[in-house]
């Protein structure tokens, strides 16, 4: 890791980009704080869907981050997991609001939608993990890098042959639609504050699990060091299965509140958010689960408010056009000052 | 030993081919005298009459694909699989809505001097590069959702002979789309988005010119990606020019979510919604919600009473299920019913069954077709290739009806 | 050694089960009813049923591979069969008696009647549990014969799945070619749905069964021959291989005619890129999953450059071969540029940074912000076609000579780097960056070197799909374009440089074949990875040392070294 301790031309080149980069970001902002062409209370609405948006990034990057700290894997697979639960949760939901079911007993309702999509996707990454990751333990990384790819092309396709191409609407549940007024002209969707409530409470639920219950501590066990693992009496087969089930419920979950959100269920729809969220876990720390969620909050904060804050004032038309850019640069820019992540690797070590 | 297998293999197919290359001998002469320009097809007894689609049926754009892909099998399926006494066949390419796969669809059908005309493409970008191959090899093609204006400028090097499109030209569609907001909504101050697509950067390109030209201001002219759900920052940014209409002729998932959430950011209230054909979709007021309520769509002029519709959708119920996936299935259906109709007006049959087609004629009876009563209204070619003019567009306002899922909505005004 | 006599059941069971599953899978998913358009024996055999049978076949085989004597093993495979069949049955009976179709928009009428054979429910299912018990048995009667006999009738099968598969491509091809078509017009079938006829089937496995066989019993002793000749002759040999080689790549657009010569260009351009990523990822083991960028940065530089569009703000109408070195070099500097915030960065950190870079120039090519200068999402459009010695490069069969020219030369770059001084540093950062350094080796120079080779070979790549095209679109330059890259040469087999060609055509050739059967294609592709690597993990063509870190337990007989 020392290897380019030496002062060098690479480090002056670095040096200045960044600076550059820095300095275009804090004239950027001065320039559009100044204009005043936003409100605070447009800013309030930026930050808070920004907000919800990191929220759902988190809880599927928390999957990513998981497997990775124990097998050293990028599931790229991880993004069709999500979008699996979605889908089947559509299904369930569809019918339920058809058969009026839903207006009724719509907390009943809303469980049941997160329960299948929970269920599919947690049953999908078992069979995945079964059947395609398990033969490859101890295969160089990048054999398991190109099943997941390959995995993943699979499922989308899968589903887009089983499903239809169309674009399939999530019914509008009235009982999460609104906005909840704060003080003055702030105000706040609904669905926006349940995203992140429901995301805080998942998370916090895990790093319980992890830190506490039995199987929390086996799975820190093995992503220690899987042999000494298995030699204190570890299943670690069994672990690494319930890892990529955690993993994949939490994606499923996502889906469903995802779907709350945007209403839209695709074949395709995991692609992205999937790659938004590996990116979040990159960010925080791969293999990291508190730096998983911080990262992906900071990404959908970044996003959200990146481009008005950072491009507008300095003239750049459709500056939302270049959010991608300004999350990549900002992933750059955290990488070459801290190599690991904001918060470091390990799932074995505990962060304050 | 693989490595020798694969060594064995590539011999193999190579030596095939060269022996193929060396053998044979010349077929007889048809008896029939082709005098046209470039050529004709000539179809044996028994044999089919082969057209050939170049669509966009994988990846995220598929359900475009697939829609117009399903209104040509059923178009075929309405004469019973044949014309003139022949089979008709229908093979068929991927063109994944980029350069790349236009060229090598184009490529392909262009090989195959058995195709007599190409349903086809779906993006404009595919046309671009495949025309010149399917314009060379003397075919004809029928775009059912091209819109760049290039395509059927005589003065711009991607127009070619053969081509056609039942899709209205963004020129068309922009202006007509301007024209209603400035003239019939009273309007005059508007915001666009578009999502980088080709086809919505130029349909709103055409809307801002031709808006600021009838004496508007156009406030903001913004963009969003492809695979974006945040909507809330590009509206916040527009919301700050106070516009009184938002036009973003994109696709869905975005368009939906750009809607729904206009509502909810301060300043954008009442704003005035409207989009194009890209949004014209069942599932598109159903995935909004009440937000939909009141928006304007341009689209292809489809009567909800035109019972010929009522049919077809009946048919796709019970042919390929469900209801089409996109916007494009009644301008694919019309432009394969045009072609049918034109080999079947300027075929020569012989004695023994046998067909000829002559290529020029073709294209001839094509850009002569006038007042073609189609789906999409009456259908007239110009000789550019520009086959939906005058009536073929319509401005839809969605009501709570379509919300609750009725479709399509009523049309609300025409130019 | 109890369990010996007795009958495996659950094995059985099992495998008639998983079968079952891939069967409902392949028929919900579509493949049955669009395959069904498609025979690959005209009249007799569809694609559909073909792969339903080709996968109770394989079902079949294994559940005869678990048992532990031939009647057994009959047995089993006849019990997997059954369970296979009756598992469709089922499906059928669903599909027949509850409309599905609002959720699985596949389960139609249509594929009832084709699992049926169109017999309709009672009388049509007795047949379908006939047929595809019979292959369930025929699977494990594959699995008994003598492995040599079994080798050569798979081949031969797989020739003809192959060939029917191809048949509407090779029947074009052929009419190319002057009288061919006519010639060969009795190996194919007539009509819409056509394939092989069934003389021709029966021709084809006829001819390469038996020829397989041959060749096996005569193989070693040409060897042995040609070993024995003396090392004058053993060379004149070689150059007359070599000669006929040349002979067939100058040759190969005539004999292949348009399309398929379009194919070769696009694996062409594939194969290029493969030849860059491999000195990245392959001799230098530096994982860049944003390779797309330098394809971009190639293709972006030359529309530029050359455009006669005049919608660009700057309108420089350069000639193609002027273009072309200065981009070359500006991809080399773009090379160097990215590479040197990624220095620091190891595995999967270095991916998804390079994955960023990517993203980050396909945004920047569609955005608004710099459309007038590079077209944004409307793209670049009329690049002119390259002249070369008065002639216009501007059809498939005058570009394949630009294409395998570059390719040629990636490919000696390539192999003469890898044996350098260069390529073996390259080798020892892979192995290990802390061991390389203390060796002596400049990790700065040595990456950044590999970034700037493989950056100029995709860049090169780029350009020339810029004048194939005519016009480049931002779209073109998606993150899929690196994701197959990546897989066409981890599947060629990584590092080595026969593998990309292998991986290339594998990935890039095939499905460009394959274009028909579109919807299938990435759902085909993502399969064939997964199984890949389960099965061959090192590649079809890999680089000796990294076959052995693979399969480092097992016993690998000494070979002899090949270049």
């Amino acid at each position: 890791m020392q290897s380019l301790k030496r002062f060098n031309w690479t480090d002056v080149f670095m040096w200045v980009v960044g600076a550059a980069l820095l300095i275009l970001t804090i004239i950027g902002s001065y320039l559009t704080l100044q204009q005043g062409k936003y409100t605070t209370v447009q800013w309030f609405d930026l930050a808070v869907f920004g907000l919800a948006q990191g929220s759902v990034y988190a809880l599927i990057a928390l999957g990513y981050t998981l497997v990775y700290g124990i097998l050293r894997m990028i599931n790229f697979a991880h993004g069709e997991i999500f979008m699996s639960g979605a889908y089947l949760g559509y299904f369930v939901a569809t019918s339920m609001q058809r058969s009026g079911f839903m207006q009724e007993n719509p907390l009943l309702g809303i469980a049941l939608i997160f329960l299948t999509a929970m269920t599919t996707s947690a049953i999908l990454a078992a069979i995945l993990e079964r059947i395609a990751y398990r033969p490859l333990r101890g295969a160089p990384r990048l054999v398991p890098l190109i099943t997941a790819i390959g995995a993943s092309f699979f499922l989308q396709y899968v589903f887009r042959g089983l499903f239809g191409t169309q674009n399939r609407a999530y019914p509008e549940i009235a009982y999460i639609q609104g906005a909840i007024p704060l003080f003055g002209n702030f105000q706040i969707q609904k669905i926006q504050l349940i995203v992140i409530i429901a995301a805080a409470v998942m998370m916090a639920a895990l790093a319980f699990f992890v830190q506490y219950t039995k199987t929390g501590k086996a799975m820190r066990a093995v992503s220690e060091d899987k042999s000494v693992a298995a030699l204190m009496g570890i299943d670690v087969d069994k672990i690494i299965t319930r890892t990529f089930v955690i993993g994949a419920a939490l994606a499923g979950a996502a889906g469903v509140l995802y779907c709350f959100m945007f209403r839209i269920v695709t074949f395709y729809m995991g692609f992205i958010p999937g790659l938004k969220a590996f990116t979040s876990a990159v960010l925080g720390g791969i293999g990291n689960p508190p730096g998983a969620m911080l990262g992906g909050l900071f990404l959908g904060i970044f996003e959200s408010l990146g481009p008005t804050l950072f491009l507008d004032g300095l003239g750049i038309p459709a500056p939302y056009q270049l959010k991608d850019v300004i999350a990549f640069t900002m992933l750059v820019m955290i990488l070459i000052f801290r190599p690991t992540g904001i918060l470091g690797e390990r799932l074995s070590k505990t962060k304050a | 030993m693989n490595k020798r297998l694969i060594a064995l293999f590539s011999v193999l197919v190579i030596a095939s081919m060269a022996l193929a290359a060396c053998g044979g001998a010349g077929g007889g002469a048809a008896a029939y005298e082709c005098t046209d320009a470039i050529g004709c097809v000539t179809v044996a007894p028994g044999d089919p009459i082969h057209i050939a689609y170049a669509l966009t049926v994988s990846g995220p754009t598929s359900s475009l694909g697939e829609d117009s892909r399903g209104a040509i099998e059923i178009a075929i399926a309405d004469r019973g699989g044949e014309l003139l006494g022949h089979p008709i066949e229908l093979s068929g390419e991927d063109t994944l809505c980029s350069a790349e796969g236009g060229q090598a669809a184009g490529t392909k059908l262009s090989a195959d001097a058995t195709i007599v005309g190409v349903i086809g493409t779906n993006c404009s970008s595919e046309a671009r590069s495949a025309m010149p191959l399917i314009s060379q090899a003397g075919m004809v093609m029928i775009s059912p959702s091209n819109t760049n204006p290039d395509l059927t400028n005589p003065d711009h090097p991607d127009s070619h002979p053969g081509y056609f499109r039942t899709a209205h030209n963004d020129l068309f569609q922009g202006r007509v789309a301007a024209e209603f907001a400035y003239n019939e909504l009273g309007v005059r101050s508007v915001a666009t988005i578009h999502d980088g697509s080709p086809y919505a950067e130029s349909l709103q390109a055409v809307f801002a010119e031709v808006f600021a030209e009838l004496g508007g201001t156009v406030t903001a002219q913004e963009a969003i990606n492809v695979g974006d759900t945040d909507m809330g920052p590009v509206l916040t940014t527009i919301a700050a020019g106070s516009p009184e209409l938002i036009y973003f002729p994109i696709f869905e998932p975005e368009g939906n979510l750009i809607a729904s959430k206009s509502k909810e950011v301060s300043g954008l209230e009442d704003v005035i919604l409207m989009a194009a054909d890209g949004l014209f979709a069942d599932t598109m007021p159903e995935a909004t919600g009440s937000a939909a309520v009141g928006m304007y769509l341009s689209g292809p002029y489809v009567d909800v009473n035109n019972a010929a519709y009522g049919e077809f959708l009946q048919k796709w119920a019970d042919q390929i299920g469900g209801v089409p996936p996109s916007g494009f299935h009644a301008h694919a259906y019309d432009a394969t019913n045009m072609l049918l109709n034109a080999i079947e007006a300027v075929a020569v049959v012989g004695e023994d069954g046998t067909v000829n087609i002559p290529r020029q004629a073709l294209r001839d009876a094509l850009y002569g077709l006038s007042g073609y009563a189609g789906l999409t209204g009456n259908l007239t070619c110009d000789a550019n290739g520009d086959c939906a003019t005058g009536e073929a567009l319509g401005v839809f306002q969605l009501s709570q009806a379509e919300v609750d899922g009725a479709w399509p909505p009523p049309v609300f005004w025409q130019p | 050694m109890s369990t010996q006599n007795q009958f495996n059941w659950k094995k059985a069971i099992q495998l008639g089960a998983i079968a079952g599953i891939v069967g409902i899978l392949i028929a919900l998913v579509g493949m049955v009813e669009t395959f069904d358009k498609r025979d690959i024996v005209a009249g007799a055999i569809s694609m559909g049923w073909t792969m339903l049978l080709l996968t109770v076949l394989v079902a079949g085989y294994f559940s005869a591979s678990h048992q532990t004597s031939n009647l057994f093993r009959l047995s089993a495979s006849g019990i997997t069969g059954l369970i296979f069949s009756l598992i469709m049955s089922l499906l059928a009976l669903l599909v027949e008696n509850f409309d599905l179709r609002q959720t699985l928009v596949n389960a139609s009428p249509q594929l009832i009647r084709i699992l049926t054979f169109e017999n309709g429910i009672p009388n049509g299912l007795i047949s379908l549990i006939a047929i595809t018990t019979i292959f369930g048995i025929l699977g494990g009667v594959l699995y008994v014969t003598p492995s040599k006999i079994r080798k050569a009738i798979s081949l031969g099968l797989s020739i003809v799945v192959l060939l029917g598969l191809l048949e509407d491509i090779i029947q074009v091809t052929l009419a190319g070619l002057g009288g061919a078509s006519s010639a060969l017009a009795w190996m194919f079938g007539r009509g819409a749905q056509s394939g092989l006829s069934i003389t021709g089937a029966i021709v084809v496995f006829v001819v390469v069964t038996a020829s397989n066989l041959l060749w096996d019993v005569n193989a070693p002793k040409i060897n042995s021959q040609v070993e024995k000749m003396p090392a004058n002759r053993q060379r004149s040999l070689r150059v007359l291989g070599y000669g006929l080689i040349i002979l067939v790549v100058l040759y190969l657009p005539t004999l292949l005619g348009l399309y398929l010569t379009e194919v070769v260009n696009v694996t062409g351009l594939f194969i290029l890129m493969g030849l860059g990523l491999n000195i990245v990822v392959g001799f230098a083991g530096l994982l860049d999953l944003g390779y797309v960028a330098f394809y971009a940065i190639g293709a972006y530089a030359v529309g530029v450059l050359t455009t006669l569009s005049g919608e660009l703000s700057t309108s420089l109408g350069w000639n193609f071969w002027l273009a072309l070195p200065v981009c070359i070099f500006l991809c080399v500097m773009a090379g160097v540029v990215l590479g040197i915030p990624v220095l620091n960065m190891r595995g999967d950190y270095l991916a998804i940074v390079t994955l960023g870079f990517g993203e980050i120039i396909r945004i920047l090519a569609l955005s608004d912000f710099l459309k007038p200068h590079i077209g944004g999402s409307q793209g670049i459009v009329n690049i002119p076609a390259p002249e070369f010695l008065g002639v216009l490069l501007n059809k498939p069969q005058t570009l394949y000579y630009l294409i395998v020219a570059g390719c040629i030369l990636a490919l000696f770059i390539s192999q003469r780097l890898r044996d350098s001084r260069l390529g073996r540093s390259w080798k020892a950062m892979r192995e290990d960056e802390d061991v390389a350094q203390a060796m002596g080796i400049n990790l700065v120079a040595t990456k950044l070197l590999a970034f700037a080779t493989g950056a100029a070979f995709s860049g090169l790549s780029g350009t020339i799909l810029a004048v194939k095209l005519g016009t480049i679109y931002p779209h073109s330059f998606a993150l899929l374009i690196s994701i197959n890259v990546l897989s066409l040469i981890i599947v060629g087999g990584m590092g080595s440089i026969p593998g990309v060609f292998v991986g290339g055509l594998l990935l890039a050739g095939m499905p460009e074949l394959l274009r028909e059967f579109a919807e299938y294609r990435l759902l085909i592709y993502g399969a064939l990875l997964v199984v890949m690597m389960q099965v061959r993990p090192e590649g079809f063509w890999p680089e000796e040392t990294h076959k052995r870190e693979l399969h480092e337990n097992e016993h690998i007989p000494a070979q002899e070294a090949t270049s």
